[in-house]
């Protein structure tokens, strides 16, 4: 039982990074219909942001907590700014374009992105230092849950909840659900629809920064390479719930955790992705549309 | 009040509007009439910027609004409700109303705004935690002007609002135009295939024909034209 709930912790753990990543995914794809396959580098530049703030931070003898706390900040502001320079440069010239053009465009930047880390930053595994202690309190649990996990979990379900009331209640939120549903009708009760698009996409990359920042701290070690696998995964759980939903992107990341976990703590390792894809693609034959995600019909 | 000066528009080769020059006097219902694919609905969209104009000029209260983008256009007053309605679906009916009043920062008034709405529409003020896709035709056509409304305009642009909707809805709708009009000196700028509704409410009118206007005159003296009446009243 105790192995069972120790997978069950660390497939939440999974889950909730998945999540921060693949909402940048579904909520693009909402938006403006793109799969943004340069996501994943996103995430990866993220954690190398937070790799280079901690380590100047601690250079400096900044305390702990405060490490932790700006070292967050700056990952998430540079990699929004990356988000949104991607998006600057690369996507919105291609607005009015063919479907296939810009997503050519988004494979093209996520090649760029990684093979320039990859010059920047050298191809070995990087020593990410652990920013989370293991907290006293955590002791009698350590057996199943760790701090970290604690951490990443208790993280994931604010920023969940920060943005669910963004997107709900406050008149940015409200804007960028009409932009999604019908931008020309945007256009006409005036809301800058450009505008709108970089906000989601700033948004989405400081999810992803969070989300990078947290596991690298986790695992303890990144390279340039680590955004292809978390964005492909992260992908898979938007599918999962249904792209274009923000609950199903969340549901679907916690689903695709679990499964690999289980998979792995139960059959083997080598195994995991295996059972992730196999999912998927269960999933994409019983229903298409993905969990939580609207059968559209496509007008001709 | 607002002017068009030779527009020409063009959906990549193809020119949908030819030379087109109007003027709309401030607190007129002037009225655009033609029949399907005449390019009335491209006439509004160049106005607010949507399609913008490859030729000539677009003044406002004499400034020239043909180069800007669409939020800019709506920021000066001019709003449009677009053929079809294009409610926001997902968006309940408070939030859509909400999406209208998207540039105005004074809260309280546009509280009132919100109030006075719901006073004219009592329907919407009941089915406002509703989805906007759950309304019927008539109360869709009801929230997409009333959601132009919330942006206090100077200059409605109107396109169609009688498609689709059973004739008593249509007479409310009309009721609701004219009322907005003389109660706010609203300027009305109406575009309908229903020619015989729409040159009854208007004080002028326009004929436009694949993309040209061919003829403007007075509203009344158009109905009793000879041409328009066969062309388009079904006399």
């Amino acid at each position: 039982m105790d192995y069972f709930v120790e997978l069950f912790f660390s497939g939440l753990t999974r889950g909730s990074i998945y999540a921060l990543i693949a909402l940048g995914y579904t909520m693009v794809y909402g938006i403006i219909g793109l799969i943004n396959f340069a996501h994943g580098e996103i995430y990866m530049i993220g954690a190398f942001t937070a790799l280079i703030t901690s380590t100047v931070l601690s250079i400096f003898g900044f305390p702990l907590p405060a490490i932790v706390i700006l070292t967050l900040l700056a990952s998430a502001i540079w990699a929004s700014a990356y988000g949104f320079t991607v998006e600057k440069l690369a996507y919105q010239p291609l607005r009015n374009a063919p479907r296939l053009s810009p997503l050519i465009s988004a494979i093209g930047m996520s090649m760029f992105l990684q093979n320039y880390v990859l010059l920047a930053q050298t191809s070995d595994f990087l020593p990410f230092p652990a920013l989370i202690p293991d907290f006293d309190f955590m002791e009698p649990y350590a057996g199943f849950i760790g701090s970290s996990d604690m951490v990443i979990l208790v993280t994931t379900t604010v920023v969940m909840l920060l943005l669910t009331w963004l997107i709900k209640f406050t008149r940015t939120g409200k804007a960028m659900r009409a932009t999604a549903q019908d931008r020309k009708m945007a256009m006409l009760v005036g809301i800058n629809v450009d505008n709108i698009i970089s906000i989601t996409f700033v948004i989405g990359s400081a999810l992803a920064a969070i989300g990078g920042l947290l596991i690298a701290s986790h695992i303890g070690q990144i390279n340039f390479y680590i955004g292809f696998i978390a964005g492909i995964k992260a992908f898979t759980a938007a599918v999962l719930g249904g792209i274009g939903s923000i609950p199903g992107a969340v549901l679907g990341s916690f689903i695709l955790g679990l499964t690999e976990s289980f998979a792995t703590g139960y059959v083997s390792s080598d195994y995991e992705d295996v059972f992730a894809f196999s999912l998927l693609v269960l999933i994409l034959i019983f229903r298409p549309a993905g969990i939580l995600g609207k059968a559209s019909i496509e007008k001709v | 009040m607002l002017e068009l000066k030779n527009i020409c528009t063009y959906y990549g080769n193809i020119q949908a509007l030819h030379d087109i020059s109007l003027k709309i006097e401030e607190g007129d219902i002037i009225t655009l009439i033609g029949a399907n694919g005449a390019g009335k609905s491209t006439t509004l969209m160049s106005i607010s910027g949507i399609i913008p104009p490859r030729t000539g000029e677009i003044l406002f209260k004499g400034q020239p609004i043909h180069n800007l983008s669409p939020d800019k256009i709506v920021a000066l007053g001019i709003c449009q409700v677009p053929e079809g309605r294009h409610i926001f679906p997902d968006l309940t009916v408070a939030e859509n109303l909400d999406m209208g009043a998207f540039l105005r920062k004074d809260k309280e008034q546009t509280t009132k705004d919100l109030d006075y709405i719901y006073d004219l529409f009592p329907i919407l003020k009941d089915r406002r935690n509703q989805p906007g896709g759950n309304l019927s035709g008539g109360e869709q056509q009801m929230l997409a002007i009333s959601r132009a409304l919330m942006a206090k305009p100077q200059l409605l642009l109107l396109d169609e609002p009688s498609m689709g909707l059973a004739p008593l809805v249509t007479r409310q709708i009309f009721d609701i135009i004219k009322k907005i009009n003389r109660e706010h000196n609203t300027t009305i700028f109406l575009v309908e295939q229903n020619a015989n509704l729409a040159l009854k409410v208007a004080d002028r009118g326009y004929v436009l024909e694949t993309g040209r206007i061919t003829l403007h005159d007075k509203a009344s003296t158009l109905l009793a034209d000879e041409d328009v009446q066969k062309a388009y009243l079904g006399i």
